[in-house]
């Protein structure tokens, strides 16, 4: 549908235009240099990979190794993927594996739905899940139930993907986070990847998992690159689902974030350190469905705080179910009450400093972990 | 009382009188007996229908293309004896209008790529089918438009100024800022804001055009009006699309649906887009008035729209379907490299061998309205037009602060209402630190 913004929501990616004027208050976090140590050996063995390759390799493998498994969407084929992430696939596998559709989400993704009933694995690409509300009925009513409905005979093994929430100057419309609208579906998996380890493992877990999976990805997220150790280049990497991975380690404060939001926290944190030397820990959730609860009670047990943040709307979202969670296993050990940092109640404006301030950013996290650790 | 009547009738052994058959013949069919040699039984579903012994599937391939009507040759003559040539003013103004169109957007273009606005998409090679509809459409109607029809606000009245204040995000913006930019929309033009989404607009002007119908039979003193609406022939792909014409039709709605097949949908043919006889094909389909026209053929558009406006309000009101032909000189928007997917010789072909400006140019310099001297001087006054609205827009204040706390809802909730407070309070008490010059009316907006 929509592809208006079908175009326009390609803004970001068309790096060779990046708008002068937006790029003043678009802050793209790098990781601290500390963060992006952590955890990996020095090694030559470890590379650097942007997103966007990692999540091409992803595919390439998958598609290499099972023949069962293809991807369709609007301009995945000959225009290598609105953003890119398909590139060079057509090529590889032919335009037998690697499909391009007209533009009407609907009857694609209710297409891949079918060959998933038929015992195929189809990758739906959606040009952003903005678009995905045009086939939100495929989504949940047949990819997601008709296992169970079927008495099981029906297997969906189906992965949906492409990128969510907001982007950059894409207004209302192109602009929003469905982790929360998916979380909530019986029978529905959900991943969330923030780096690039976690884009290609949970990408390639997806596409193995006997069920229907929503990859949700973030446009401002492509083009950023990540260290990648030895073992995730390998084809045989995948993430489990499931778990959250716990991105700094620290005693005073839990953040639970996911996505886009990971990074913004851990540099949230190492602010905080500098200036107050409070050790916060930041819990990637990689996983939206199935929660991984358990490193958030586990957390929360050392560090006696807790802060979710996400880039959805405030109410009923991800923020709310981590709260809610953590006060049913964990309420003895909070000593303040949780706190969530959200998007803002508002649709999604389009003029940059209100774009802004619509979702969480450094300082907004910065300013709300200091306030409840009353620094 | 009104729906247990046809089933009483067709139990019953008599057949039904004259007047219950008047009343209900068009719900349904009464005969189910046959009689011998009958060409045809009245299934419900197919009234007309035919009995063969030939088995045969149709095929699109059987029937020879809809044709594509006319009524300007390429050298600028009129070659349609049977219309009245267009008004010399109003092909002028057209003319300016279309020349308008393509001069914004190519500033617009460049000043994109400066980074001066985020977005912008252009109508090269499509001027002529929304200035050509939109010129045949009255002030009362309706438009539901798609994005790539700067022609149709022109045409209404939506001035460069107006353009500008939309592109920047001022205070003089209808949208407040809210929107991408080219999402126009303009309550006194008629015209419903442009959404992103593709083709929701489709099913919208129907029941739009559905409710202006449903106006007229309680009001008969309101003028007549229609819905135009416009889409692009991918957005026809769109579930949206279907669902909209078969309403439109079973409903009788009196709306237009201005097609513009320009034979790209971003970087998608139509050969990947559809297989039948492009677009047009589908109207008839769904029993609906249907004209394919030359989009680079101004009055053509014209004509087949004021026919079909005409028609639309004929016997209460029915939907009509227009495909303009043209051909996307431009590429998608700032977002898309289209020499990526086709080779730029073609489009320059196109550029050169059929254009709506330099038709219409042509049939203008041959009723000696138009010359070399008067194109220069109608191009440089608005490029300069243009280029003056652009520097103001880019200076105007932006909208008030108090813009951010409304229109979430139709009232403010107690909950905003108490944020904007808290706002108001913290640029009373901290003064210095804010500088809210650049908003209109500063901080008084936020008041009560």
């Amino acid at each position: 549908m929509s592809r208006l913004l079908r175009p326009a929501s390609r803004i970001v990616s068309a790096a060779s235009v990046r708008p002068v004027v937006r790029s003043a208050f678009q802050s793209f976090p790098r990781i601290p240099a500390i963060v992006q140590s952590r955890g990996y050996a020095k090694e030559s063995g470890v590379k650097e990979y942007t997103v966007r390759e990692a999540l091409n390799e992803a595919l390439a493998e998958e598609l290499e190794l099972n023949p069962k498994v293809f991807i369709l969407g609007e301009e995945v084929a000959q225009y290598n993927g609105a953003y890119k992430v398909t590139k060079g696939l057509l090529d590889r596998f032919g335009e037998k594996r690697v499909i391009d559709s007209p533009i009407t989400e609907s009857g694609f993704c209710g297409l891949t739905v079918g060959a998933a009933l038929a015992g195929l694995h189809p990758v739906c690409e959606f040009m952003t899940f903005n678009f995905a509300m045009q086939a939100i009925d495929q989504i949940i009513n047949s990819a997601a139930k008709t296992h169970y409905m079927s008495g099981g005979i029906q297997p969906c093994n189906i992965t949906f993907r492409g990128p969510n929430g907001f982007a950059s100057g894409v207004a209302a419309q192109h602009s929003q986070d469905y982790s929360a609208w998916y979380g909530s579906i019986p029978g529905l998996k959900v991943v969330s990847p923030w780096s690039a380890e976690d884009a290609k493992g949970l990408l390639k877990a997806a596409i193995r998992d006997p069920n229907p999976v929503c990859v949700l990805e973030n446009e401002l997220l492509y083009g950023q690159s990540f260290p990648m150790s030895e073992a995730a280049q390998r084809d045989d990497f995948v993430i489990p689902f499931g778990k959250a991975k716990i991105e700094r380690a620290g005693k005073d404060l839990t953040i639970v974030t996911q996505s886009r939001c990971v990074g913004q926290s851990l540099i949230a944190a190492e602010a905080l350190k500098k200036k107050y030397g409070v050790e916060i820990e930041v819990i990637n959730l990689r996983s939206i469905k199935p929660l991984d609860i358990e490193s958030i009670v586990k957390s929360v047990k050392k560090t006696h705080r807790l802060m979710a943040v996400e880039s959805g709307f405030p109410a009923f979202g991800i923020g709310a179910e981590i709260l809610a969670l953590t006060m049913e296993y964990a309420f003895d050990y909070l000593d303040a009450p949780g706190v969530r940092v959200t998007g803002a109640e508002v649709p999604t404006p389009y003029a940059a400093k209100l774009e802004d301030m619509a979702f969480p950013n450094e300082s907004v996290i910065e300013n709300y972990a200091k306030k409840l650790l009353r620094l | 009382m009104k729906t247990s009547l046809p089933r009483l009738v067709r139990n019953g052994n008599h057949r039904p009188s004259a007047f219950l058959r008047t009343l209900h013949s068009p719900r349904w069919s009464s005969s189910l007996s046959q009689r011998p040699g009958a060409a045809g039984v009245t299934f419900p579903g197919a009234v007309n229908s035919k009995f063969t012994s030939a088995l045969t599937f149709e095929h699109p391939s059987t029937y020879p293309a809809i044709p594509t009507y006319r009524c300007t040759s390429p050298d600028g003559h009129l070659i349609d004896g049977t219309i009245a040539p267009c008004p010399d003013g109003l092909a002028l103004a057209m003319y300016e209008n279309m020349i308008s169109v393509s001069i914004m957007d190519l500033i617009m273009f460049d000043a994109q790529r400066q980074g001066r606005l985020s977005f912008y998409m252009t109508s090269q090679g499509e001027e002529g089918t929304c200035v050509g509809s939109a010129s045949a459409l009255e002030k009362d109607d309706v438009v539901f438009s798609q994005y790539r029809e700067a022609g149709v606000f022109v045409q209404r009245g939506y001035q460069l100024g107006d353009f500008m204040a939309q592109l920047f995000a001022n205070r003089r913006d209808g949208g407040k800022g809210r929107n991408m930019p080219v999402h126009y929309g303009s309550k006194e033009l008629n015209i419903h804001t442009i959404s992103s989404p593709l083709a929701t607009q489709i099913p919208q002007a129907a029941g739009a055009a559905y409710a202006l119908k449903m106006q007229r039979l309680q009001n008969p003193d309101l003028p007549p009006r229609v819905v135009a609406c416009y889409f692009g022939e991918g957005a026809a792909s769109e579930g949206d699309f279907h669902a909209a014409l078969n309403i439109a039709a079973t409903r009788s709605c009196p709306v237009i649906f201005i097609c513009r097949n320009n034979g790209y949908a971003i970087s998608t043919p139509t050969l990947e887009q559809y297989r039948g006889d492009g677009i047009a094909s589908r109207g008839t389909g769904y029993g609906i008035d249907t004209i394919r026209v030359d989009g680079n053929d101004i009055f053509a558009v014209r004509e087949a729209t004021l026919k079909a406006r005409a028609l639309a309000l004929k016997d209460g009101g029915r939907p009509v379907l227009i495909e303009a032909m043209s051909y996307r000189i431009s590429h998608h928007s700032t977002s898309d490299d289209s020499f990526a997917y086709r080779a730029r010789v073609e489009v320059e072909d196109w550029k050169r061998r059929d254009n709506p400006i330099t038709r219409l140019r042509k049939y203008l310099e041959n009723k000696g309205l138009w010359n070399d001297e008067r194109e220069a001087e109608a191009r440089t006054r608005i490029r300069k037009d243009v280029l003056k609205a652009f520097g103001e827009a880019e200076k105007e204040l932006k909208p008030p602060l108090r813009t951010m706390f409304e229109d979430v809802y139709e009232e403010m909730t107690p909950e905003i209402r108490a944020q904007m407070g808290e706002l108001r309070e913290v640029l009373d008490t901290y003064p210095d630190e804010y500088d809210v010059g650049e908003f209109e009316g500063g901080r008084d907006s936020l008041e009560k």
